[in-house]
């Protein structure tokens, strides 16, 4: 008897150890490329082809400051900053208002409004930027901050409407009518109850349009020319085609890229996954 | 007469809520979406004040002549098919051995979810580096381990260089597979696999009786999410091979953007959209009658 509990602790023991050893590589090769990354951004533009270690030896940090100022990498990272902010702001306000509409208030129309911003959300359509990019024409946006920001707070709009309403529409009823005795105008209730109770979801939505600002592309690249007015992810591609084998400083500015969403990330990260689980098993 | 005018005050008032919205969804969503079927119907180089109608031409020529287009197609395709089988099969089993209540799990689970945080930017650059057929890491280790032999410039070659793009692609993408599947085996009560130890099933029993049926939505909505995604792979594309070696790595977003910015065929790039948009609620329907055959039986 106590020899065969033996054997079954070894087997699953190496059962164990095996699945350990999987998931220890799987991570490696997750963090990997990162470390190899900030490793280059520190080597010289004559180590960086000959010393193929992880370890750069010497740390060469002017790198970022050449990055930051004659990489335009500092210009690149206000304005992601600065998107970033505004995007996220912007549609939260715009998002909320219409929730807590759609969850509270009565009015002709109101479904149709509705679905149609929950079939925004479903129906993709590739090739829109070009339409997007006429428009933008039209209305002396192309190439301003503002039509940057706008069609981005259009992108996210759809789901954190659907997120903030299903939100509402679990807070009670009598919360509000107290509210309103005290004097509050519906525009009050929305700003000083609706908005404070809404925090995690607000969180949620603020996270993920902020990973999504941080790292867009396709739209900076269409609609922005001007050097002075472009994000990080635009100022990376511009960079690489006019310094294509300056490795240590691509890395740099990749680097100086990365760190905020990394930071992001550590410290959002139970939100983050929260927000995915949530959706999945609702989905 | 006093409370009708109060009612009539309140549902202006809503209509004033929900007005930066709709006027943000008409502007940025609905007029492209109509915009683009008008468009797409006429030759029109973006900056001419008229444009000539061709009626279907376009479509016609998309459809029937457009051998870059449809290669380009092929490409994405490609990579999706590498990336539902081997992206999401590693998701699986991952989230498989996470599940079993591991030490350390949720360590794993932080790390798997970094390269998806990632901008197609970003993890493209970092890994057209370690890829770099002249410096780069990956033929210096093949050196060092005598496999030089095999050392290629991998993204420039055109034998290697798709693969090479679909491995990035889901070296970024499958921590979020991880996420969800392992969302989904969490949720299955743990009473029903005892209960299926209890009867002396076996492993492999239980995960093909319990697991793969109650999994069934979540691997619908994973493989769903990869087809629309992948698809519509462009980042990693533009910030590794550019659409090369010739067009080996064409994607169609990357055909669009070139007819739009390239070429400034602004009609026929919309054509292409619209093309490319049908295809994917196809693959979406498809995807969804597969599930539902799954579930009957």
């Amino acid at each position: 008897m106590r020899h065969k509990i033996d054997r079954y602790d070894i087997k699953n023991f190496f059962a164990g150890l095996s699945t350990h050893t999987v998931l220890i590589l799987v991570s490696l090769t997750c963090i990997f490329p990162l470390l190899w990354m900030v490793s280059s951004s520190l080597k010289t533009q004559q180590t960086v082809f000959k010393n193929m270690n992880l370890w750069p030896g010497v740390f060469n940090w002017s790198n970022f400051a050449t990055a930051w100022t004659q990489g335009g990498f500092g210009i690149y990272f206000l304005n992601s900053v600065f998107y970033t902010i505004t995007v996220v702001i912007g549609l939260i306000l715009v998002a909320s208002l219409a929730a807590y509409a759609f969850s509270r208030m009565r009015f002709p129309g109101k479904n149709l409004f509705y679905y149609t911003f929950l079939a925004a959300m479903m129906i993709p359509i590739p090739g829109a930027f070009v339409a997007l990019y006429v428009l933008l024409v039209k209305l002396g946006l192309v190439n301003t901050r503002l039509g940057y920001i706008l069609p981005q707070i259009n992108i996210g709009l759809s789901l954190a409407i659907y997120i903030l309403k299903t939100f509402f529409d679990e807070i009670p009823k009598d919360i509000e009518d107290s509210a309103k005795v005290d004097g509050c105008s519906k525009l009050g209730v929305w700003w000083h109850i609706a908005l404070p109770i809404a925090k995690p979801a607000i969180a949620v939505i603020a996270i993920f349009n902020t990973l999504a600002v941080w790292n867009e592309y396709i739209l900076a690249m269409i609609i922005l020319q001007d050097k002075t007015k472009m994000p990080l992810q635009r100022g990376l591609m511009i960079f690489q085609g006019a310094h294509f084998t300056e490795y240590p400083l691509l890395m740099s500015g990749i680097t100086i890229t990365v760190i905020p969403v990394i930071i992001v990330y550590l410290f959002m990260q139970k939100h983050i996954i929260q927000g995915i689980t949530a959706g999945a098993v609702k989905g | 007469m006093n409370g009708l005018l109060a009612n009539f005050k309140d549902k202006g008032k809503a209509y004033l809520f929900i007005l930066p919205a709709v006027a943000m969804l008409g502007l940025f969503y609905i007029y492209p979406f109509f915009k683009i079927f008008q468009l797409s119907l006429f030759e029109w180089d973006g900056i001419s004040k008229t444009m000539s109608f061709v009626g279907f031409a376009q479509f016609h020529d998309i459809i029937f002549n457009n051998k870059i287009w449809w290669q380009s197609m092929w490409h994405a395709t490609y990579i999706t098919l590498l990336a539902l089988i081997l992206q999401n099969g590693l998701a699986l089993m991952l989230a498989l051995f996470v599940d079993r209540g591991i030490k350390y799990g949720n360590v794993y689970r932080v790390i798997f979810f970094l390269p998806p945080v990632l901008s197609g930017i970003v993890v493209g650059l970092v890994w057209n580096w370690i890829f770099n057929g002249n410096y780069g890491l990956l033929n210096y280790w093949l050196t060092k381990i005598g496999l030089g032999h095999l050392a290629t410039t991998w993204l420039s070659n055109p034998k290697t260089a798709l693969t090479c793009v679909a491995v990035i692609h889901m070296w970024k993408g499958f921590g979020w597979g991880f996420i969800i599947l392992l969302a989904g085996l969490q949720n299955i009560p743990r009473t029903l696999y005892e209960a299926a130890r209890i009867d002396g099933a076996s492993g492999w029993d239980v995960f093909k009786r319990i697991t793969v049926p109650l999994m069934i939505p979540v691997f619908v909505l994973v493989m769903v999410l990869t087809v629309l995604g992948t698809m519509q792979i462009y980042d990693i594309i533009v910030s590794t091979t550019g659409g090369g070696p010739g067009y080996h790595t064409e994607v169609p977003v990357s055909r669009i953007l070139a007819r739009m910015l390239g070429n400034s065929q602004f009609g026929y790039a919309c054509a292409m959209g619209i093309v490319f948009g049908v295809v994917l609620i196809l693959l979406s329907i498809i995807q969804m009658n597969i599930s539902k055959h799954m579930k009957q039986t």
